[in-house]
């Protein structure tokens, strides 16, 4: 027990020390970072406001999708490419719902759970089509889910016959931003949720340990009576699931859609918080609690960016340096050196 | 009777064929039979557009940066690899050298020098982080496509036409190509023509063409591809195969880059948008694998003209809306994707029954 739980430290330390390596920076550079007040928005509710608060609140479509995209890379050693496309396609059928045929509805058409279930269940099919292209037809998931993500945002613009439809209706706004009275950001809640529910069925259900045993080695598990194929299926589905809610949140942000736009880069971020999680991305053992907190990483990177008035276009190559330089550090043969140096310096030290 | 013998005897010969072909001829062939029955479907049915050579040679045109982006992406393909950061490379070489000849009176040669230059970098640390340090390409070249696109927005934020007198003479240059001119409807014998990336790109083709067949470097490639524990124990440095091909690549995408430059003549930030997943697809289609050790150049060329092609007929038939090209292309590299799946399996059980 003590050891797997030292074991459970050791991949939680990566995330946590780019977080204090963060923290450090900005609080050297600017204190007010962490400041969080109590303000109104422009309806009069009290809300929270601070950088801190945003990252909890921007990271949550991070941290939601991170949950599927770990599944996934443990069960198939592959990424799903293709979910800021589906989060465009799930958007769409969202707004397709309540607004019905008119582009400009004065009120909702269909209650919000109900244009969620749909987008739920459109989001799942189109996760099925990638689950089927990856388990039965043994195509590489980076390759199978590309079909999506070159097609995705051409089937959202279709969905709404290419109209952008603006919901006026205040309560559908609730899900990206705040319940009136409540001033922590809805979205942080809704994360905490899937969080929750991910952890439960990981604890109570073999999910966890079977997407382990098939990304470790897949034949051997089909041995052990796993079907290998079904569980790599499995997890897509449930990472369409996690693109569902994360498209809510996002068209509930603004109201409306831009299909070009919505959700960009998004995978590349869901990635690399997964990455960032120490998680093998060539599939296997995985920790759940890494990735969720490297998708905060992510985002706090990402706002600490903003912050140094980074513009929007040229935050990706600060992003790809920062990413680089935590993946060369976390490799196998940068460790041992940096260890062997360290074990150089130490004993220097002691002599002097 | 004696049609349906023969025409068993003919399926034989066919399975025959089929098990003892290599995977890599097998799926050229699928590519290159699609690619005519596409095109004589484009002739058939979109009218005499397709029959002109001019609207061939303008798909060349047209494409010649990304014939180049997928012969390097086919090598680190069949290496084992990916780069999906060639399209960020190509952006970023176009809007240096349009800064370069504008803005600091450079020349034509310092413009190509910086686009080589650029390339070579990118393959450089790509390669060394892949290869040396073992860190998956996914990652490095994820990472390295947002650096060259940030740093292309550093270099330059607006977007521009260069103006350079030297350069816009090099850009209108058109070689033409004999003997393929048609008559227009003026009644006048128009020249089919190329530009001069269409050489740079078909010069690309041959030479990885002759490389990867006929040299050690080459076979080492599909080798490494193949299953590198067993190229390890050939002799084979495994970790400078794998460099290289990445920086065959890196410096290819900085080639393809400059073609682009050269076809657009303008920087910009948004330049070869989706050029790297065109690329892959390109290679998919192509029949290149990316399991790695299966691939072929000659099908990548193939790979990027159905690609075209497609986009060709799709804008032709009049449907104007731009998510019809998005939704066709995903179609065909589905369809690809199946039947490769398909084949191979089918091939599998052929040859261990």
């Amino acid at each position: 027990m003590s050891k797997g739980k030292g074991t459970f430290n050791k991949q939680l330390l990566i995330p946590i020390a780019a977080l204090v390596a963060l923290a450090l920076f900005n609080l050297i550079k600017d204190p007010s970072f962490f400041k969080i007040a109590l303000g109104e928005n422009s309806a009069g509710d009290p809300v929270l406001s601070g950088y801190l608060i945003t990252i909890l609140d921007y990271g949550s479509e991070l941290a939601i999708l991170a949950i599927g995209m770990t599944l996934v890379t443990a069960a198939s050693g592959g990424q799903d490419i293709s979910v800021g496309a589906a989060i465009a396609i799930a958007g769409s059928v969202i707004l397709r719902v309540l607004c019905g045929t008119n582009s400009r509805p004065e009120e909702l058409q269909a209650p919000v759970i109900v244009a969620f279930l749909v987008a739920c269940l459109v989001a799942m099919l189109f996760g099925a089509f990638n689950g089927i292209l990856v388990a039965y037809f043994k195509i590489q998931p980076m390759v199978a889910t590309l079909i999506l993500f070159t097609a995705g945002r051409s089937i959202a613009a279709w969905i709404n016959n290419n109209e952008l439809p603006i919901i006026s209706e205040p309560s559908f706004g609730y899900y990206g931003g705040y319940i009136p009275g409540v001033p922590i950001p809805t979205p942080f809640f809704i994360a905490m949720i899937c969080v929750v529910v991910i952890m439960l069925v990981l604890k109570f259900t073999t999910l966890g340990l079977y997407t382990q045993a098939v990304g470790i080695n897949g034949s051997s598990s089909r041995l052990n009576g796993i079907n290998p194929q079904f569980i790599k299926f499995l997890t897509f589905v449930i990472l369409g699931l996690c693109v569902a809610v994360a498209g809510l949140i996002k068209v509930s942000r603004l109201s409306t859609i831009n299909y070009s736009v919505i959700a960009k880069d998004i995978e590349m971020d869901a990635i690399l918080a997964v990455a960032l999680g120490g998680n093998s991305l060539s599939g296997g053992k995985f920790n759940m609690t890494a990735s969720i907190l490297g998708a905060y990483v992510i985002q706090f990177l990402t706002t600490t960016l903003y912050k140094m008035n980074v513009q929007s276009d040229a935050l990706s190559a600060y992003k790809a340096v920062v990413v680089i330089i935590l993946v060369v550090l976390s490799t196998p043969i940068v460790r041992k050196k940096l260890s062997q140096l360290g074990a150089m310096i130490l004993p220097k030290k002691k002599e002097a | 009777m004696g049609s349906a013998d023969n025409k068993k005897n003919s399926g034989n010969k066919f399975m025959q064929w089929f098990g003892s072909t290599s995977d890599t001829n097998l799926l050229l062939t699928i590519t290159i039979v699609v690619f005519f029955i596409m095109y004589i479907g484009a002739i058939a049915f979109q009218g005499q557009g397709f029959l002109k050579p001019q609207t061939f040679f303008n798909i060349l045109n047209a494409n010649a940066a990304l014939i180049i982006t997928s012969c390097g992406m086919s090598i680190v393909m069949i290496c084992g690899g990916i780069d999906i950061s060639v399209g960020g490379v190509v952006a970023l070489v176009s809007m240096s050298c349009a800064v370069y000849l504008d803005f600091h009176g450079g020349s034509i040669a310092g413009a190509i020098g910086i686009a080589l230059l650029i390339g070579l970098a990118f393959g450089l640390v790509q390669g060394f982080l892949v290869a040396y340090l073992d860190i998956q390409p996914f990652i490095v070249t994820l990472a390295g496509m947002f650096f060259a696109r940030g740093m292309t927005t550093i270099v330059h934020t607006a977007p521009f036409n260069v103006e350079n007198e030297a350069f816009v003479k090099l850009k209108d240059t058109r070689v033409v190509v004999p003997g393929f001119g048609s008559v227009n409807k003026l009644g006048n014998y128009v020249n089919a023509y190329v530009e001069i990336g269409v050489i740079v790109a078909l010069l690309v083709v041959i030479i990885l063409f002759v490389t990867l067949r006929w040299t050690k470097l080459g076979r080492s490639f599909y080798a490494v591809g193949g299953n590198s524990q067993s190229a390890l124990m050939l002799g084979i440095n495994v970790k400078r195969t794998r460099f290289l091909s990445h920086l065959i690549c890196g410096l290819l995408a900085g080639v393809a880059g400059f073609v682009y430059f050269m076809h657009v003549g303008s920087g910009s930030a948004s330049h070869a948008m989706g050029m790297e997943m065109n690329a892959i697809a390109s290679s998919i289609i192509g029949g290149t694998m990316l399991t790695g050790g299966v691939g072929n150049i000659i099908g990548t060329l193939f790979g990027v003209l159905s690609l075209a092609t497609i986009q060709n007929i799709v804008s032709s038939a009049g449907i104007d809306q731009a998510w019809w090209t998005g939704i066709t292309i995903a179609a065909m590299l589905c369809l690809f994707l199946v039947i490769q799946s398909v084949v191979m399996a089918k091939k599998k059980k052929l040859l261990t029954k």
